[in-house]
């Protein structure tokens, strides 16, 4: 010990401790590292991960980072799933066109399997909702009248009652549902895009969803029912007042004014 | 006599330019008084007038064959029959078909009406000049005088303890009607300020009627809640509903920024009143970003990430937050009732 203390100012003591300091973390790092890399084989999945981290890189990561770590620009993307990013780059709403209150729904930009890497790889940053499969989304079978008692006490307090959408504050809004796909309404509801909140499988479970998406589409199709005739968008009240006093009482006076400005006298002044 | 047919002597002369002067008729503003009466086509002609009345005889048959029509489409079409009709869509055919025959019957009705009045009553103008509302001057003298003898007679100046007794049975007639309103209804008493939350409730997602857990509710998600033991088919589900549904959001506790909020939170997770303290609309369009919640009807705005305050719109009160813990079955259960009432504020809410 005296040794070594009677040499700690020798000119390449430093050095020495540097290369002691590098060896201990390389070891310790070595010993600690994720094993998932090493491991990692040629398989669909990881391939699926490269190939949507290189669409990542071109068409996400000047907004969401290079890691997807975030920016002042975009959120940080480490934990929202693969649904999330099916939601968002599935209905158009990714890329974002421009900064704003609320990113709209647009033309889709990538196809479904560019959709599907990119998910892969922001699935593989941190765990999160899953992409839904075919058979969680189909409303075959669901129960539409739970789905209606659900979908008022959870959604049409923003969404309206028959999921026509509705206004939020400063400029944000809540789309219309119509012709929105079962897989997209699905994933809304797990991860909650935008302003809207999640509804987690924890305390809506995916009979549930379920059951709504059936409720959404058997109010909105083309062929939906509307036993009290004339829908009028389907507003609420404000609309259907207002379409009765502009037109109903508006042909009333039409008629009136009509029936005043024609006279009965067989000759006219 | 039209207003165009001028008499020849009132049209002014010709003007005397050598003097300047200009003859004016003795009244130019003369009332030209109601033109003549012109006579219509059915007042002339008999055929004509048949003609309107075949009219008007129509319209009223058309008017029994809608009612007809009407009580037959309710004995035939079923509630539940869709019919495709444009440009409307798919529609119920019962309603269609009452609204159409029943809207028919009664317009037919009012043409029918209409075009009676216009083409067969008499259509003679009738004047009916208008006259000083006031009474001659006799008849008032007559009534004042009248007046005066009554009160003197009564003694009613001079008796004054009639003249105030009577005043008195007169005021206190109408009480009767008054206490008689206390029969319209049992008093609130205390349930404005008491909801059926109390310490160890635990709190039921409405979604499920499962309790709810701590870990079901993740960061930006939104649940409902209601206290355990309420049923949806009790008697009283909607009074009770109505003063205790609670929203349920998970706050970072970080971001949470009122610091009695965070006591009354568990873990982040805060349960408040749904319904908006204005004039008590449900209120739930929560937007998880920026925890705003945005009540629909009247557009008050509270940020539940401090107490619920009030950021916009014409509510008074916060949002009236539950404080919640946990039990020992790990369930979210309440450690009291709410601290205010919730809802609208009302008279003695002080």
């Amino acid at each position: 010990m005296k040794k070594l203390s009677a040499r700690r100012r020798h000119p390449l003591a430093a050095v020495v401790v540097l290369l002691l300091a590098l060896a201990a973390t390389g070891g310790l790092y070595a010993a600690f590292a994720p094993a998932g890399k090493a491991q990692a084989d040629e398989t669909a999945q990881s391939l699926a991960i490269d190939e949507g981290k290189k669409l990542y890189s071109v068409g996400c990561a000047s907004c969401h980072g290079t890691g997807g770590q975030g920016t002042t620009d975009g959120p940080q993307l480490v934990g929202v799933g693969s649904a999330a990013v099916d939601f968002q780059v599935g209905t158009g709403r990714m890329p974002a066109q421009q900064p704003g209150a609320q990113v709209p729904k647009k033309k889709v930009i990538y196809t479904q399997a560019e959709i599907d890497q990119l998910a892969a790889y922001v699935a593989s940053l941190g765990a999160g909702p899953i992409t839904p499969n075919e058979s969680q989304v189909d409303p075959a079978g669901a129960d539409v009248a739970k789905g209606g008692d659900l979908f008022r006490t959870n959604c049409a307090q923003c969404h309206n009652f028959t999921g026509k959408g509705g206004a939020l504050t400063h400029g944000k809004y809540a789309p219309d549902l119509e012709g929105v796909s079962p897989k997209h309404i699905y994933e809304a509801m797990q991860t909650g895009p935008q302003s809207m909140p999640s509804f987690p499988d924890t305390t809506m479970p995916e009979q549930e969803k379920k059951d709504i998406i059936a409720y959404i589409k058997t109010v909105n199709g083309d062929d939906s029912a509307s036993p009290g005739g004339l829908s009028l968008g389907g507003l609420g009240p404000v609309s259907e007042g207002l379409f009765g006093w502009i037109f109903g009482l508006g042909g009333l006076i039409a008629i009136a004014v009509w029936v005043a400005a024609h006279t009965a006298k067989a000759k006219k002044s | 006599m039209s207003s165009q047919e001028i008499p020849e002597e009132r049209l002014p002369a010709e003007q005397d330019t050598a003097h300047g002067a200009v003859e004016v008729a003795d009244d130019p503003f003369a009332d030209p008084g109601l033109p003549a009466h012109r006579p219509r086509i059915q007042d002339i002609d008999e055929r004509a007038a048949k003609r309107s009345e075949r009219t008007v005889a129509l319209m009223f048959t058309m008017s029994m064959l809608a009612t007809v029509g009407f009580i037959a489409s309710y004995v035939i079409f079923p509630v539940d029959k869709i019919v495709f009709i444009w440009p409307f869509g798919h529609v119920s055919a019962l309603n269609f078909s009452l609204g159409l025959t029943l809207g028919l019957a009664l317009f037919l009705i009012g043409t029918g009406a209409v075009h009676w009045a216009r083409t067969l009553m008499s259509d003679v103008e009738v004047a009916d000049d208008r006259h000083p509302i006031e009474a001659a001057p006799e008849v008032k003298a007559k009534v004042l005088a009248d007046f005066a003898a009554g009160a003197q007679e009564s003694a009613l100046g001079r008796r004054k303890l009639i003249r105030n007794t009577m005043f008195g049975a007169l005021a206190l007639v109408p009480l009767s009607g008054v206490v008689l309103l206390r029969d319209l209804g049992p008093l609130p008493e205390k349930k404005l300020r008491k909801t059926l939350w109390a310490k160890g409730k635990q709190l039921v997602n409405m979604n499920t009627m499962e309790p709810l857990r701590p870990e079901d509710v993740v960061v930006g998600s939104l649940t409902f809640a209601m206290p355990e033991g309420l049923e949806e088919d009790a008697h009283d589900f909607q009074n009770q509903i109505a003063k205790a549904a609670l929203m349920i959001v998970r706050i970072e506790p970080d971001d949470i920024k009122d610091k009695r909020q965070r006591e009354w939170a568990h873990e982040g997770i805060v349960a408040f009143s749904k319904i908006c303290t204005h004039v008590g609309c449900p209120i739930s369009l929560y937007e998880q970003q920026t925890h705003h919640v945005l009540c629909p009807c009247h557009q008050s705005t509270f940020d539940l990430s401090d107490g619920a305050r009030v950021i916009f719109g014409p509510a008074g009160h916060p949002l009236p937050q539950l404080r919640i813990g946990v039990n020992s079955e790990g369930n979210l259960e309440a450690l009291g009732d709410f601290a205010e009432p919730v809802g609208p504020a009302f008279w003695e809410r002080g």
